[in-house]
């Protein structure tokens, strides 16, 4: 088990640096942001647009620049903003525990909706109830989710008046938002726990569950769920990524102080030291989940544990 | 012996299961008495799984009703309840603590995810409230009464950790938890090795005089039925056709059903004095009556004078099993340790042995699916190591495989016309699709289907008639030798028989070599010219058919058929000196097995050193 985690460290720090380069050649290659600084101003030489570009640190080499965004990562020091001069450190530090609380939360509320509906719907395979979950989660998955953003912040927020429209303030904050991302990820997950329950439901350590006298609960949720955890965590783990990105838009509608809204932002000013920092750390997030992943199946499973 | 006046435990009385608007089982009614073993007989289809089922009312979960009939269940000293009126909860009670069960799987009986203990525990802290220290104490008590080694140990472990045979003793274990009445057994034994059924059969049998209990025990195996009924019932597309004592059922079989499974039985020993495999007439059921079909002949096919069609030469083949961090190999399994054959034109070799005893391997390997380490296999006098990649390839035409599991081996959505062409296209046999139809309706012919059952799918077929589009297919590249791994051991005995019979026709009628890889003793008795019996990937024994089963030399040969179960309920071996696991070829890199040296004791005849 030791050296199946080392492995997947080791693959990660690979990952980490591939995914770093790559973040750092394309962000170079959407424009000169001295230019962009620049803008508006009369009279601009080369020579005014050079001292713009030393004093941002764009004048050195390509490698030297993308050395230090790593030693940034290592130290959480990511230089100052291009525009404002604040220090980035501290528009992540802002940030990231915003997004992240909102990702769990999604996270969670899916996960809660999705195990026990999806178990419901496996046990009564072709009945009506079976029938109305797939049909919900199909209706689920078609929303598009900025629509449905929009529509419970028109029913909750505008018309019912329960919950704040838009920002981060206290649990309330939290549910449009995390009920949206929630139900975009339950509408897949009801649909995944239903086939990987209906396929371990068939094993015949089921069936000796069962002729063991267990109740029905029992084996559902002791002997079937535990066996189930594999493909589900594994898929969990990549919704991961996926919600991280669906963040952005929703961080948008709800006004969500996070990573989504400060990347926005950067893009749109092109302000490479947050963006660079932005992606790096969600994709840096997303390596670390996924070796969570990793490590949380030698947890569930002892055939990996002990191997 | 216990009398039959006394009420009986369980009483199923003109039971009829149902599955949708088919009958499964059908009008069916027996009674099981304390202390003695029902043996419920039948091959597939025959509704006697279902039959088990029902009696836990376990069936109901996968969709079945009952239509007519009562299970009346009456232990001593409590009211007498039928089992199919019960509520759900009470059948819970009922079940793993008043009537336990046994299945066939032992791989996948137990839950992968939770340790033996925990699950032997369960089962005591649901129906005995005992604390779960008091449980995995007494769990380690009940692992030690089925002769499991280091039972204190065991209760940590997973089930992964441990082999089919201690896994369905766990299981074994686990059904007696709670001191059953009524033990039912579905197929049991029937994944297990010879040696470990025959150990398991016995603890069986020992624990049921120890406890008093009722056993009812399915199988289609005549051998097991001798060795542990008391009575028996036959049962046949749903119905019972035959129900009787185990010696009336053998000694005077009523029903023609009956009389046809047991002429069907290959019996270990029938053979004796035989120079050739024997090809034997088919006791066929026919509207209710037997009819003998096809001819007696001596399979007199092997070629000896000509050149071994193929020659395994000190075949060695291994497989990494652990490494270390930095990817050095510690352990590594020796699967095949300098293996010598020949086969001859027109020969059947049997390879026999145990699961883990490399004869697959071996196999694999002829078929060019596995890498050798060492050693070298020579086709038609070419050695395959030399061999280009054409040539490879036409080895792969001359050389078929059959696989053991019918309903794996086809693709389940191609028409078997597709299956069957496959080998013709890929070789480039055959050009214009009007002549390869011709041909797959010809091959389809050949081993005793319709020509015009080509269009169909592999689900429409029994699992018999899916080995039959498997030769078919094996024969579609007109080969020379076929591969048959465990081709028979899937098939209920009276397709069993059809199918051997198959082989040897054509064999007789293509000149085919079989290399034939099975466990069966008694099958390879019945098909083999010659035999090599493989322990831990060697040789330990080889020589004609008389040599290895009449003559027997090694005291593994000798283990391996006296633990083959017989079909005659007047013989029960005492067969106590069989103990242990089948061992296993994985090792430490630096310590290779040790080739024990092999000299003949008659012409032909080879026999290794017996490893003391």
């Amino acid at each position: 088990m030791i050296a199946f985690i080392m492995k997947r460290v080791i693959q990660a720090i690979f990952v980490v640096i591939a995914v770093s380069l790559v973040v750092a050649v394309a962000i170079r290659l959407t424009g000169d942001p001295a230019l962009m600084i620049a803008q508006g101003a009369t009279n601009i030489t080369e020579a005014d647009l050079e001292r713009i570009r030393e004093g941002l640190g764009l004048n050195q080499p390509f490698i030297v620049q993308y050395l230090q965004s790593l030693a940034g990562l290592l130290t959480w020091q990511f230089g100052n903003s291009f525009v404002g001069g604040t220090s980035v450190t501290l528009l992540i530090n802002k940030a990231l525990p915003a997004t992240l609380a909102l990702a769990f939360a999604s996270l969670f509320v899916s996960i809660a909706i999705s195990i026990p509906l999806g178990i419901r719907a496996a046990v009564s395979r072709g009945r009506w109830s079976d029938q109305l979950i797939r049909i919900c989660s199909l209706v689920g998955l078609s929303f598009p989710n900025f629509w449905l953003a929009t529509m419970l912040v028109l029913l909750f927020s505008i018309t019912l008046k329960w919950l704040p429209p838009s920002g981060m303030n206290g649990m309330q904050s939290f549910i449009m938002p995390a009920l949206t991302m929630g139900i975009i990820l339950t509408a897949t997950n009801v649909r995944l726990v239903r086939t990987t329950m209906l396929e371990t439901l068939n094993a015949q350590y089921i069936m000796v569950a069962r002729a063991k006298g267990l109740s029905e609960r029992k084996v559902l949720y002791k002997h079937a769920l535990r066996n189930c955890a594999i493909p589900l965590i594994t898929y969990f783990g990549l919704q991961f990524g996926t919600l991280l990105g669906g963040i952005v838009v929703i961080e948008r509608v709800f006004n969500w102080p996070g990573m989504g809204t400060l990347a926005f932002d950067a893009v749109a000013a092109r302000d490479y030291p947050v963006l660079q920092a932005v992606i790096m750390i969600l994709s840096l997030m997303i390596v670390a989940i996924n070796l969570l992943v990793d490590i949380a199946y030698g947890l569930v499973d002892p055939r990996i544990r002990t191997k | 012996m216990i009398t039959s006046e006394r009420t009986p435990l369980l009483c199923v009385d003109n039971l009829s299961v149902r599955f949708g608007s088919t009958d499964v089982v059908r009008n069916l009614s027996f009674d099981v008495h304390a202390g003695r073993t029902m043996a419920v007989v039948g091959e597939s289809g025959s509704g006697k799984s279902i039959t088990s089922l029902s009696v836990m009312r376990l069936a109901d979960m996968i969709g079945a009703h009952y239509p007519t009939g009562r299970i009346n269940f009456a232990p001593e000293g409590v009211a007498p309840r039928d089992l199919l009126t019960c509520s759900r909860k009470a059948m819970r009670s009922i079940r793993g603590k008043e009537i336990a069960m046994i299945f066939q799987e032992p791989m996948t009986s137990l839950n992968p995810v939770y340790t033996i203990g925990d699950q032997l525990a369960e089962v005591l802290i649901l129906h005995e409230s005992r604390s779960r220290a008091a449980a995995l104490g007494e769990a380690e008590r009940l692992l030690s009464l089925v002769r499991l080694p280091d039972a204190g140990g065991l209760l940590g472990r997973y089930p992964h950790q441990l082999s089919g045979g201690m896994r369905q003793r766990v299981m074994i274990a686990m059904s007696l938890a709670c001191r059953p009445r009524l033990l039912i057994a579905d197929e049991p034994t029937t994944a297990l090795d010879v040696t470990v059924q025959a150990q398991i059969l016995d603890i069986m049998k020992d624990l049921q005089a120890e406890l008093g209990m009722a056993m009812i025990f399915i199988t289609h195996d005549m051998g097991v039925v001798a060795e542990m009924a008391d009575d028996v019932v036959v049962m046949w597309e749903g119905s019972k056709v035959e129900q009787g004592t185990v010696e009336e059922v053998f000694a005077r079989p009523r029903h023609p059903y009956t009389r046809m499974l047991l002429g069907a039985v290959p019996r270990l020993g029938e053979m004796n004095s035989h120079a050739y495999p024997l090809r034997t007439p088919l006791t066929m059921l026919r509207d209710g009556e037997l009819v003998s079909e096809g001819e007696e002949r001596l399979q007199d096919t092997a070629d000896y004078s000509a050149a071994p069609l193929l020659k395994v030469e000190d075949l060695s083949v291994q497989f990494d099993v652990r490494k270390t961090f930095w990817g050095r190999v510690t352990h590594r399994n020796f699967a095949v340790s300098r293996v010598s054959f020949e086969i001859y034109p027109g020969e059947t070799l049997a390879l026999v042995g145990e699961s883990g005893s490399g004869k697959s391997t071996i196999g694999r390997t002829i078929q060019q699916l596995q890498e050798p380490a060492a050693g070298e296999v020579w086709f038609d006098g070419r050695p395959m190591s030399q061999m280009k990649l054409a040539e490879r390839q036409r080895l792969r035409r001359e050389v078929q495989y059959i696989f053991q599991d019918p309903f794996a081996s086809l693709d389940p959505r191609r028409t078997i016309e597709e299956s069957i062409a496959e080998p013709i296209h890929t070789h480039g046999l055959m050009e214009g699709s009007r002549a390869i139809k011709a041909r797959v309706g010809e091959l389809l012919e050949r081993v005793g289907l319709d020509a015009d059952m080509a269009g169909r799918y592999p689900h429409e077929f029994s699992g018999g008639q899916r080995q039959r589009i498997c030769i078919a297919r094996a024969l579609a590249s007109r080969p020379r030798l076929i591969i048959a791994d465990e081709a028979l051991s899937a098939l209920d005995v009276s397709v069993q028989a059809q199918v051997i019979n198959l082989f040897m026709d054509l064999q007789r009628e293509e000149g085919l070599a079989y290399l034939f890889i099975s466990h069966d003793m008694a099958v390879v008795e019945k098909m083999s010219h010659r035999v090599a019996v493989l322990y831990l990937g060697q040789i330990i024994e080889s020589g004609s058919r008389g040599d290895v089963f009449e003559r027997t030399a090694h005291s593994y040969t000798q283990r391996l058929i006296s633990a083959v179960p017989v079909a005659d309920p007047t013989i029960r071996r005492d067969r106590s000196s069989l103990n242990g696991e089948v061992p296993s070829a994985i090792r430490p890199v630096e310590q290779p097995p040790v080739i024990l040296p092999r000299h003949d004791i008659a012409p032909g005849h080879c026999v290794a050193r017996e490893n003391k």
